[in-house]
């Protein structure tokens, strides 16, 4: 009981929390780097082999000068003149060295492919995952576009940092603290003149990362709505023609694309500005050793030549910090979008797995209660109230009520799409909120008005049902619906591609589709939520005897607009307001005078019988 | 793919730098600016060692030596050195902050276009193509088509500072500048071999991205029914393969860039330390002198930068051109719908519409519609009747001209479709559809499309359509947000949306395609009381299952195997085909079965 009790609060909470997406906006760029390795493990396989392969790889960009400075200092200018020999062995060794830094890089660069791709492979199919175990009402709520991109786009702007970001900042990090210790060995003073010339830029780091990162949030935003926007006529493509609505629709994508063009201009904007700062630090930071040595050399031991010598290590300083701000500049993007994949899967599922205790549903027929079921769409008002009811194993019940009376919620709640803000609803007496998922959705089937069908064959979208459908399953299950005309008289049959959405067929035909394939399915909880509503009226009732006949094994629970389908359930439930209002059979409700049924039934008979 | 492929191995370099020429050409003025930033980056660049030259000979030297040096020499260092600096970094803004806009720019000028395809390119066109290619080819490959720009301009002043750096060379030591120069060959050598391994990864990489959005804009598209099946884990399967297959192909991209990067890097490298060798034998044997030595050594070293950039540029090139051509390919689509320039009369009345042997099929082998004739004269309502899936929707988007038929014609007011001038036809003519779409936009945006209708108009339109009741009880009325394709609302609500759509534009021919389905019985015959009351003048055809809908019309013609089966009032076709009485009998007859 105390499960069920848990689950309930966590439901509510949910509730109040609103229905968005977490951006993931409050989490900080360490933080983000944590979660993000936590969520793929793979980043930190073998990270101390990388980074050992980084550091050498480093090495090779000081081999040559080396080399250079060898040859002019012994080679060509030494004691005894230039020497050949020497300049040959030197040579070939720096060519080793250059081979050893050169493979180090090759090993270093390929393990970083391998690991960053691993790991995001594995962050973007969690990611994708975990959008279809968020609530309904956050997916509905969420743009598609937006979503898509989450697991596309913003990936791969992860990738390029992983590849040619993260490690690199380690190295030039600490390539900044070597060259640092050599300079305050060479002189302390001359080295605080160099690191109080960067004072300015490592202080303004701060700012600019907090401004690139609210940059860059609202380019990967703009992303998401330039995507929306382009769906638009894509997804609407016969609506905007058939209103010759092409001029608006153009140009709310241009607007869409001016927006991404001026998120994206700002951030670059902060970008150049604080990469920029870099070199003029480093301006001051010559200026002022050369000032500071000359100024030294009067009062203390300092000579011409230490000062010059320390100008050349101030480029070794140089050299990692632009390296290392190019690095932190570029991160923010990555950090961004990798806030925002984490940011789908730090947002709750609705559906609290019950875990471990998990109670498994029997097979058969499925009886129903509900315990005072309440429930509200975020900041909205109850759509139902205190709904209390029970349908017995095996019984054919027909919900009915005006539109907006709450009956589709009433489907969502049965099928577990959405938990309710209080109260329960039990299947054969277990909460559904302590239902194994899988056996719940092997055992409730619901059937939407708008089935949607995967852009494949009639065979794999009925498939969908039951994975293991043979061909004869299939036509097994269309004989039994008396839907095997139809079929026959299809082109190729039922492997007939169904096209984008379904849209190759009628929208009756994508009802049809829906219909078998939850058939398949064979539910032992079958809701039918208006699922024949664009079928003609003929087929309509033919499918209608042909699932009377199959409900003796299933409980069936039909929302239904046109009453001939209430009129022959065993049982009508008449919702109206939120409130279940009248129920029983529909020649016992017809009689009530003045009730909400007999008023349903009369404009019904209106539209049929005239 | 491995045509495409095969093209791409030969000329990658080529092509990709054709396509920065159209980027050049199409923004010339940011391109030259960004440039100059460029040179001025690389000039400064040299400058920085030439004031240090300077500061050395000039003040270090001499304050060491005569033990004092005069402020305004100090001053005159921090000056140099910051004014460089400054310059250096004003010329880093122009060169990036350029690059950046002109890529953004070139990014919305293909955007702009490639959406504009969308808009033209016919239904059938659309059908051919998943949503998720399309919004992969208006995002993804524009992004990576225009991707080489942002090193274009860095690469170009790295060329300047090269021919500097290489006509100095030439003039301090003729053999040694060549044996130094031997490196360039080999850097082209490199960069094809790169570009013929890489390109086809690319290639294949840049068609998996598409694919890998294909799958997750069509599963989270489908969201609800993966819910309610609990097909979580085969989709997730499904969208794994091809993360994964992508993830493989770039692994292997990236084995091959991890090679290219440090080779190209070393090249120079090798060639220096080559310069040093040969250089000493030459010192030796009195040819040249040291000081020569260190200038081509040192010229050198600072080439081999330049040339990793031109590395980079290049590298972009394999997955720019695969970007620019998926983005052409949309931009080449042709097939679009021809106009012609007739107007509609402007008619308070309502249109005359003329089928007139109207032939239509999806698949040749299997026709839709096989000679369909009919007339409907201006005021009168014609009721469309027949079976799930006889071609009653395709007549209805062939009359909206939504497709154009395989034979025959239709005229409204004797004006071919074809022959009206874009645009033309919605004035008059509104579908409201099965499936009803939303936008991304208000309720008031949803019913007016933007043009200018008074609220009370727009009120007066959903109130017909049954829809202010729910309109109003919104958080903000006209001005709610619905959210994209209105998913917030249910579908009898959303349905409801679009057809006060279609009202409150008065249409002259007004076409309703089951477009009631979805609401309950009471609000339809609400809305049919209304449409009578209110569309008196205006022309209807109506498809319809229901003997109300069916009512409302003068006149139904029976549509059955793709041809007119019967024509007549209700009354009649009930009376004398037996078929048509099956059809819309139905309800009655299972009720009369049920409660004889």
């Amino acid at each position: 009981m105390s499960t069920v009790t848990t689950a309930a609060t966590d439901a509510g909470d949910l509730a109040g929390s609103g229905t968005r997406m977490d951006s993931g906006e409050g989490i900080g760029a360490m933080e983000t780097l944590r979660r993000g390795v936590a969520i793929s493990p793979e980043l930190r396989e073998g990270i101390g082999v990388t980074l050992l392969l980084a550091v050498v790889a480093s090495c090779g960009q000081v081999v040559v000068p080396i080399a250079v400075q060898q040859t002019l200092d012994r080679g060509l200018n030494g004691a005894g003149g230039p020497r050949l020999g020497f300049v040959v062995w030197l040579g070939l060794a720096a060519a080793v060295a250059i081979a050893v830094t050169s493979v180090a890089s090759y090993l270093m660069t390929k393990r970083l492919f391998t690991t960053s791709e691993r790991g995001l492979a594995t962050l973007r199919v969690k990611a994708f995952r975990h959008v279809h175990d968020l609530p309904l009402l956050t997916q509905n709520t969420e743009r598609r576009g937006a979503l898509v991109s989450r697991v596309t786009s913003d990936v791969d702007q992860v990738s390029q940092f992983l590849v040619f970001g993260g490690l690199i900042f380690v190295v030039s990090v600490g390539q900044m603290l070597v060259a640092t210790i050599i300079m305050v060995i060479y002189s302390w003073e001359l080295a605080l003149v160099v690191w109080l010339s960067f004072a300015p830029l490592f202080l303004s780091i701060r700012y600019f990362q907090r401004k690139l990162s609210q940059a860059y949030t609202v380019v990967r935003h703009q992303v998401g709505v330039l995507l929306g926007a382009i769906s638009e006529p894509v997804v609407g493509a016969a609506t905007v023609r058939s209103y010759a609505v092409e001029d608006r629709t153009q140009g709310r994508i241009d607007s869409a694309i001016d927006e991404f063009k001026a998120a994206s201009t700002r951030a670059q904007k902060f970008t150049v500005v604080s990469f920029s700062l870099g070199g003029i630090s480093a301006g001051v930071a010559n200026a002022g050793v050369l000032i500071a040595g000359v100024l030294l050399g009067f009062t203390t031991d300092m000579t011409a030549g230490r000062v010059l010598a320390f100008a050349f290590l101030v480029t070794l300083f140089v050299g990692p910090v632009q390296m290392g701000t190019q690095i932190l500049t570029d991160a923010q993007n990555a950090i961004v979008s990798w806030r925002r994949v984490i940011g789908i899967l730090e947002t709750p599922a609705d559906l609290t797995d019950p875990g471990p205790a998990a109670e498994q549903l029997p097979r058969g027929p499925i009886d129903v209660t509900l315990e005072d079921v309440s429930f509200a769409y975020p900041d909205g008002p109850d759509v139902l109230r205190e709904v209390s009811m029970h349908i017995d194993a095996g019984t054919r019940v027909a919900i009915v009520g005006e539109t907006g009376s709450g009956k589709s919620t009433f489907a969502k709640l049965l099928t577990r799409l959405m938990d309710p803000r209080s109260g329960a609803v039990l299947l054969d007496g277990i909460d559904v909120r302590s239902i194994a998922p899988h056996s719940l959705r092997t055992s409730v089937v619901l059937v939407p008005q708008e089935g949607f069908l995967f852009d494949d064959s009639i065979a794999a979208n009925v498939r969908y049902g039951k994975l293991d459908a043979s061909s004869q399953d299939i036509l097994a299950s269309a004989d039994e619906l008396g839907l095997r005309d139809w079929l026959d008289g299809l082109p190729h049959g039922i492997d007939t591609m169904v096209g984008q959405r379904g849209e190759s067929l009628s929208a009756g035909e994508r009802q049809l589709v829906a219909l078998l394939r939850a058939h398949l399915a064979d539910p032992d909880l079958l809701v039918l939520d208006e699922a024949t509503s664009a079928v003609d009226p003929h087929l309509e009732m033919r499918i209608g005897r042909a699932l009377e006949r199959l409900m003796q094994s299933r409980t069936s629970v039909t929302i239904a607009h046109r009453l001939s389908t209430a009129e022959n359930a065993d049982e009508v439930v008449v919702v109206d307001r939120g409130r279940v209002v009248q129920r029983g059979p529909h020649a016992e409700l017809v009689t009530q005078t003045g009730s909400v049924y007999a008023g349903l039934h009369a404009s019904w008979e209106a539209q049929h019988h005239s | 793919m491995s045509d495409e492929q095969a093209v791409l191995q030969g000329s990658t370099t080529r092509e990709g730098f054709a396509v920065l020429g159209h980027a050049i050409r199409r923004e010339p003025g940011i391109f030259v600016l960004s440039t100059i930033g460029s040179v001025l980056f690389a000039v400064l660049t040299v400058a920085d060692a030439w004031v240090l030259g300077w500061a050395t000979d000039y003040v270090v030297i001499p304050a060491f030596r005569d033990g004092e040096i005069g402020a305004g020499l100090l001053w005159a260092v921090l000056g140099l050195f910051v004014g460089v600096a400054i310059l250096r970094a004003v010329g880093i803004v122009a060169r990036r902050l350029g690059a950046g806009i002109m890529q953004f720019r070139m990014q919305a000028h293909t955007r702009r276009a490639v959406t504009r395809q969308y808009l033209t390119l016919p239904m059938e066109w659309h059908q051919r193509h998943p949503t998720g290619q399309l919004l992969s080819n208006a995002y993804s490959d524009v992004e990576a088509a225009w991707g080489p720009i942002a090193p274009l301009p860095m690469a170009l002043g790295t060329v300047v500072m090269m021919v500097i750096a290489v006509v100095q060379m030439l003039l301090a030591d003729l053999v040694l500048a060549i044996v130094g120069l031997v490196v360039f060959p080999a850097v082209v050598v490199a960069n094809l071999a790169y570009q013929r391994l890489a390109s086809p990864l690319m290639t294949h990489a840049q068609g998996l991205r598409a694919e890998v959005s294909e799958i997750a804009h069509e599963s989270f598209d489908g969201a609800m029914v993966v819910k309610t099946l609990g097909r979580e884990s085969e989709e997730t399967a499904r969208f794994r393969a091809k993360a994964h297959a992508l993830r493989d192909v770039n692994i292997r991209a990236g084995s091959i860039r991890a090679a290219f990067d440090p080779t190209l890097a070393s090249l120079p490298n090798v060639g220096v330390l080559v310069v040093l060798a040969v250089g000493v034998s030459r010192v030796m044997s009195g040819a040249t002198d040291a000081g020569d030595v260190v200038t081509v050594a040192y010229l050198l070293t600072i080439v081999s930068f330049p040339i990793r950039a031109i590395g980079w540029l290049l590298g972009e090139f394999p997955r720019s051109v695969v970007g620019f051509r998926r983005t052409q390919s949309v931009l080449a689509a042709t097939g679009s719908m021809t106009y012609g320039d007739e107007r509609m009369r402007d008619a308070s009345q309502g249109a005359r519409l003329e089928v007139d042997d109207l032939h239509y099929a999806y698949d040749p082998d299997n026709p839709l519609l096989r000679g369909v004739s009919f007339d409907v004269e201006p005021g009168r309502t014609l009721a469309v009747v027949g079976q799930t899936a006889s071609g009653k929707s395709t007549l209805t988007s062939l009359m909206t001209r939504l497709v154009d038929p395989d034979a025959g014609r239709i005229r409204i007011d004797g004006n071919d479709l074809r022959d009206l001038a874009r645009g033309a036809l919605a004035g008059s003519v509104a579908l409201v559809p099965q499936t009803a779409f939303l936008f991304d936009d208000t309720v008031r945006g949803n019913v007016t499309l933007g043009d200018d209708i008074p609220d009370d108009e727009v009120w007066a339109a959903l109130r017909a359509a049954q829809a202010d009741g729910f309109v109003a009880a919104l958080g903000s009325g006209l001005d709610t947000q619905l959210g994209e394709r209105g998913t917030s609302l249910s579908g009898g609500q959303r349905q409801r949306l679009s057809l006060a759509r279609a009202l409150v534009r008065h249409p002259r021919l007004l076409i309703l395609d089951d477009a009631t389905s979805a609401v309950d019985p009471e609000v339809e015959a609400r809305i049919l009381a209304t449409l009578r009351e209110n569309e008196k003048d205006s022309t209807l055809v109506v498809v319809a299952y229901r003997k109300a809908t069916i009512g409302l019309a003068d006149e139904v013609i029976h549509l059955a195997d793709g041809r007119i089966a019967d024509r007549g009032t209700h009354a009649e076709l009930l009376e004398r085909s037996p078929a048509y009485a099956r059809l819309v009998n139905a309800y009655e007859q299972a009720a009369h079965e049920e409660h004889p």
